[in-house]
């Protein structure tokens, strides 16, 4: 009985998940902005980290945040210049 | 033993904080506890007619740190508990005719003589939100269940934490049940989940705050109000206790009781 469905089913969505999702995303912009090196600090660590395995070109290299409207993503471009060839064989022997 | 020390803001104007100063202050004297409010909100003042003491103001805040009276000259003992005294914030004067040093100081000698010393904080994060907080060492911050004040509050927890107010708690204000119950309101597991910070409680919307501060009176002096119940019980947590969050979920409307009977009636037909 599709009236007594719409009348007494399953509640509607509402506006509150709309509500907790904006709020949720643009409360990670709003942190990473209140801080001058939040930003600055994480790229560097990140870099750091994948430098131990490869050698990295820091004039091609992109590490942005994207924002769209149902989600913030960290995208990153790391041009590599050469890769440590012994790593491998080292760990091995 | 120095009393506590406890700073009620939030970000954004108009979400209640200067009425949760008033019920708070009010609640604990009702625990026999030495309880002195300060209204912070220099050139806005207001706590005054939260407590219906507007009347009875003679000094004030920043005659105090300016030296032109004692402070206790401008404290004024609240007429239904002599164990509450108010601190009038200055109407006349500028936010910056009182430094963070000041309030500090101002503190120090209060909870010499008090149990609790709330101050209420004026909106925004400027410098008269930073006079509030100077001289704190707890803080209360107050939401609404909307989407800018819960963003304010964030914004103050971060600020809090880089002033070195650890822990702070979050006091949710004006929760319509009705509306959390048709998913158009943020419930308090949304809130909690986004700001991550401890809850001290949850008042929800009652007319009857609205009625109380028409009359000068805190809610928590009236014993059916449910906001005024919700306040006794935050009250209670500060002290200490292990009071549960009140059930948001009422009395069922009318409509919902009927949806109740037909979906047993439906279950047990098939």
């Amino acid at each position: 009985m599709p009236f007594f469905k719409n009348f007494f089913g399953r509640r509607k969505a509402g506006s509150k998940e709309t509500a907790t999702e904006r709020l949720r995303l643009v409360l990670i912009h709003d942190r990473m902005e209140t801080s001058n090196t939040f930003f600055d600090d994480m790229k560097k660590e990140l870099l750091g980290v994948i430098s131990k395995y490869v050698e990295i070109d820091e004039n091609l290299t992109k590490v942005n945040f994207n924002r769209s409207d149902t989600s913030v993503a960290l995208e990153a471009t790391i041009a590599i210049k050469n890769v440590k060839r012994p790593y491998q064989d080292r760990e091995r022997s | 033993m120095a009393g506590r020390t406890i700073v009620i803001t939030s970000g954004k104007g108009g979400v209640g904080k200067t009425t949760t100063t008033a019920n708070l202050g009010a609640g604990l004297a009702l625990l026999g506890k030495k309880v002195a409010v300060i209204d912070a909100d220099i050139g806005l003042r207001n706590l005054d007619l939260a407590l219906g003491l507007e009347n009875r103001i003679v000094y004030h805040l920043v005659d105090v740190v300016e030296g032109n009276c004692k402070l206790r000259q401008a404290l004024i003992k609240d007429k239904r508990f002599d164990n509450l005294s108010l601190l009038p914030a200055a109407q006349t004067r500028e936010k910056d005719s009182v430094t963070p040093e000041q309030m500090k100081r101002l503190c120090d000698e209060l909870r010499l003589e008090f149990d609790y010393v709330l101050m209420d904080s004026p909106a925004g994060i400027e410098h008269g939100f930073r006079n509030s907080v100077a001289g704190a060492d707890e803080a209360i911050i107050v939401t609404t269940p909307e989407m800018a004040a819960v963003r304010d509050a964030d914004r103050i927890v971060g600020i809090l934490e880089a002033m070195e107010i650890e822990h702070p708690r979050l006091l949710i204000n004006r929760m319509k049940m009705d509306m959390v119950r048709r998913n158009d309101m943020m419930d308090i597991e949304d809130i909690l989940e986004i700001l991550a910070i401890d809850l001290i409680g949850v008042v929800p919307y009652d007319e009857g705050i609205i009625v109380s501060a028409n009359k000068g009176e805190p809610v928590v002096f009236n014993s059916r109000s449910i906001a005024g119940q919700a306040y006794k019980n935050i009250v209670r947590r500060l002290e200490g206790e292990d009071i549960p969050i009140m059930s948001l979920n009422g009395a069922p409307t009318f409509l919902e009781r009927l949806k109740t009977l037909f979906s047993i009636s439906k279950s047990k037909s098939s």
